[in-house]
């Protein structure tokens, strides 16, 4: 059963004193997400995908077209019993700290004290934050607030999450535990919705995937289905490279860079065994081969062309 | 780089210098100023109207206001011009602001009336003002008592005076006394006696203590006269007797008249002037007798 | 009902632990302090002079709360989107409008109460005793609470679609013509043009009649408070505030967050 079934949703925001003109953030989406699947939704900024998440929690309402989550309309409370949701840049009360507030939202759901406590208690320790659970929330640094509110978004140990940007600002070991936290929702059942512009999480997390760009959809179904991710040659790094293994590289390799005595060379798959042999045979030493793929960002360069940075006034 | 540490003592006596000579100049402008600041600026709105409109409701913050504004220019004035200019006005305004402000119109009557130094000696303001209070606070008898009072001494009217009494007796709280008093005014005037007594009644009837002071000296004054008038004749008897007039009061003692030398309700001595008039001793801080004079 | 507890205690919270709060709380009782100085100068008005001063203190000074903290009610929210955490919960939108009501008028309650117990402390210095006179000073005070209320009310309502300088100036704005209610109501009398004189008199019904709360003169001076005064004043508020708050949860309903 589709956990979130999306038909035909359009936003348009009105421009202009008179708020005549109106412009298209979401053009007649349609996509749904199963129980049990971790979806992205890819694309570059101001594609309208903060826009879709904000149109499924009623956070603001849709020009056109309808959503349904756990088969209910949208704006079910019900609905929303089941439901965490983590903002993007998410900012909260400056004067409360991370247990009240967490606490706080605990009533919002009804939770007696004792099931409060409970639950604010585990998941203080699942984010690891129970050493600042008490100081007030002005003074948390971008990654200490980034895991208050992947708590706040599990207080109720939903079904269905939505994340928007969770990786954002986080350094690389924040980026780790987020991603364990979200692997260990996948093992339990949840159903997982994440919005981001970085292909790296998609790629090792995600099971289907929905490329987003100016409010239409252009690409739905698993990661492999969509992206040409086709090895275009290897980066080869070679160290202790003479001039005159330089001078034999250069035929062989489609770009070279030189730093000191380092080469970084783009060769060909065809190329790659022959400049391997060709260093071994002039003294070099082969550092490392990596296989190339089209990034994301390339991927939008070609598929959108010109347009990669959409005029930032857009997003409003 | 200096820290801000070391900066902070050369700050601080700085702003402290500074401060000092900012007491300095406010003083040398308050001293400039003080010819234009005109008393006249209390009055920026004179129409009570007006105020209680601005006043968005909170007329009787604004009568408290006006109020305490009436008593500092009467004590001004009492210090200074004794012009008393603006007493009417102020009072007329705190009234119309807030007309159950008793004590206004009473004050209103005793000291509009007032003859200068003490006051602008204009019983008619004070007429008028009373006349507002009664209109305003129908119930309120005391105010018929004022104004008998300020006819009977602002404008020597015995007449409204004694049909304020009357009108006042009619209340039936009114303390019996009005109707004697309607009645004694009516028939014999003004007298000592009279005076005497509308005074103790007046100090009787408030708890303010400016107005109390007030009844008091004039009942000082009243006791003065007596004296005077006694003493008067003491030296009008020594006169005839003796066939001329008494130097001082020694004169009086040695011929068996008076125990010692007289001394007025304030401990100050009396004298007696060369054409053979008593007189309060020039020191004496009396002033509402009508019959002692210092020369 | 739950949830709206849990927003108001919370609204509650925020503002107890502003520091504006407690600045604006000394100042009025100072000032209740300074009446009793003030009764020094202009001698036998010590009483009216206290409650005049102090019951007007606690009405402006309780105002500028309701609008300090009234204005950023909603604003603070959707401008900062912590709003965005708060509404993915299963919180309607209406119990957002209501709870935040219900924790300033707590707040607002909690002030008053200081500040009456300040009051009553320096009235019972300067009369030495309390006698029945000052019974219609309760009545009076709830007045205030009343009309406190009712800002609480109106600067939320701005606070769902204006921003906080604009919604302090309406607020206000509404606080002053509401306090010239009366004169509002002669001025449509003395117009000539049927039209506009009805033209004024909607204005004035529309107006809120700040002015129907205000006894602190006559308070002052120990007049009971009939009856039927207490009843009116209570439901005109009622059903005033009520008008208010259902356009406020009506206009916050609609709203497409940012």
């Amino acid at each position: 059963m589709a956990i979130v079934e999306i038909t035909e949703l359009t936003k348009d925001y009105l421009r202009g004193f008179w708020r005549k003109r109106p412009h298209r953030v979401l053009d007649h989406l349609n996509l749904s997400i199963e129980e049990g699947e971790i979806f992205g939704l890819l694309g570059p900024n101001g594609a309208g995908k903060t826009t879709t998440l904000k149109l499924l929690l009623r956070l603001i309402y849709p020009t056109a077209g309808t959503a349904r989550l756990f088969g209910r309309p949208l704006g079910d409370i019900d609905a929303h019993r089941r439901l965490g949701y983590l903002p993007e840049a998410p900012y909260f009360y400056d004067y409360l700290t991370a247990r009240e507030f967490l606490d706080y939202c605990g009533q919002l759901f009804g939770y007696d004290k004792v099931e409060r406590r409970r639950r604010v208690g585990d998941l203080l320790e699942r984010v690891g934050l129970v050493e600042a659970a008490d100081v007030a929330l002005r003074h948390y640094s971008r990654g200490m607030l980034q895991r208050v509110a992947i708590a706040q978004a599990l207080i109720n140990d939903p079904d269905l999450v939505f994340l928007d940007e969770p990786m954002l600002g986080l350094d690389p070991v924040g980026r780790r535990e987020v991603r364990n936290i979200i692997l260990d929702l996948k093992a339990r059942g949840k159903t997982l919705c994440f919005s981001t512009h970085i292909l790296a999480d998609v790629e090792s997390l995600c099971d289907r995937v929905a490329i987003l760009n100016r409010g239409k959809l252009h690409g739905l179904g698993t990661l492999d289905e969509i992206l040409p991710l086709k090895a275009q040659g290897s980066e080869v790094l070679v160290g202790e490279a003479s001039p005159a293994l330089l001078e034999a590289l250069r035929p062989l390799a489609d770009t070279v860079h030189t730093a000191g005595d380092k080469l970084n060379l783009l060769v060909a798959d065809a190329k790659l065994y022959p400049v391997i042999d060709c260093v071994r045979q002039n003294g070099g030493r082969l550092l490392a081969v990596n296989p190339v793929r089209v990034s994301l960002e390339d991927y939008f360069f070609q598929e959108f062309g010109t347009e990669k940075v959409p005029d930032l006034l857009d997003k409003e | 780089m200096i820290t801000a540490r070391r900066w902070l003592p050369p700050a601080l006596l700085l702003a402290l210098l500074a401060g000092v000579l900012l007491v300095r100049v406010q003083q040398r402008l308050d001293a400039t100023l003080g010819d234009y600041r005109a008393e006249e600026q209390l009055l920026y709105l004179s129409s009570g109207e007006w105020v209680k409109r601005l006043s968005l409701g909170y007329d009787g913050l604004m009568a408290c206001i006006y109020w305490t504004r009436a008593v500092q220019h009467f004590g001004r004035q009492r210090l200074g011009e004794k012009e008393y200019k603006l007493l009417y006005p102020l009072l007329d305004i705190t009234t119309t602001l807030d007309p159950q402000l008793i004590l206004a119109y009473r004050f209103g009557a005793i000291f509009l009336t007032e003859k200068p130094p003490g006051g602008p000696g204009r019983p008619d303001q004070a007429v008028t003002l009373l006349e507002k209070g009664i209109r305003l606070n129908p119930d309120y008898w005391r105010f018929w008592y004022d104004l008998g009072f300020v006819y009977y001494r602002g404008l020597q009217d015995y007449q409204h005076a004694a049909a304020a009494f009357y009108k006042g007796a009619e209340h039936p709280a009114a303390a019996p006394w009005m109707r004697i008093m309607a009645a004694k005014v009516e028939a014999e005037g003004g007298t000592r006696e009279h005076a005497r007594f509308l005074w103790t009644e007046l100090y009787n009837s408030t708890d303010d203590p400016i107005m109390r002071q007030s009844a008091l000296s004039h009942l000082i004054g009243l006791r003065v006269d007596d004296e005077i008038e006694f003493l008067q004749g003491l030296v009008g008897r020594y006169a005839k007797e003796t066939g001329k007039l008494p130097r001082s009061f020694a004169d009086l003692a040695a011929a068996g008249m008076i125990p010692g030398q007289p001394l007025d309700p304030l401990g100050n001595p009396y004298r007696i002037a060369p054409d053979g008039r008593v007189l309060l001793d020039p020191q004496s801080p009396i002033i509402t007798s009508t019959l002692g004079r210092r020369e | 009902m739950q949830r709206v507890g849990a927003i108001a205690l919370n609204t509650f919270r925020e503002a107890v632990r502003d520091r504006v709060l407690y600045n604006l709380i000394v100042f009025a009782l100072l000032l209740m302090g300074t009446a009793i100085l003030f009764g020094q100068i202009s001698i036998g008005v010590q009483k009216l002079i206290l409650v005049n001063l102090g019951l007007t203190a606690m009405t402006f000074f309780g105002l500028a709360i309701a609008i300090f903290i009234g204005i950023g009610l909603v604003y603070k929210e959707m401008d900062k989107r912590t709003l965005y955490a708060l509404l993915s919960k299963p919180v309607r939108r209406y119990e957002f409008i209501l709870g935040k009501f219900c924790g300033l008028a707590l707040t607002l309650l909690v002030n008053i109460l200081l500040m009456s117990v300040g009051f009553f402390l320096a009235l019972y210095y300067v009369k030495r005793g309390f006698d029945a006179a000052d019974l219609p000073l309760f009545s009076a005070i709830y007045f205030i609470f009343l009309q406190l209320l009712l800002a609480t009310a109106l600067a939320l309502l701005f606070s769902c679609f204006s921003s906080p300088v604009l919604s302090a100036a309406f607020t206000l704005g509404l606080f002053i013509t509401g306090s010239f209610a009366a004169d509002l109501r002669e001025l449509s009398e003395a117009l000539e043009a049927p039209w506009l004189e009805g033209l004024m008199q909607a204005v004035y019904y529309a107006v809120p009649n700040f002015s129907n709360f205000n006894v602190i003169t006559s308070a002052a001076h120990g007049r009971a408070v009939p009856g039927a005064l207490l009843w009116g004043n209570t439901a005109y508020g009622a059903l005033y505030i009520g008008i208010v708050l259902l356009a406020s949860m009506l206009i916050f309903h609609n709203r497409n967050l940012k």
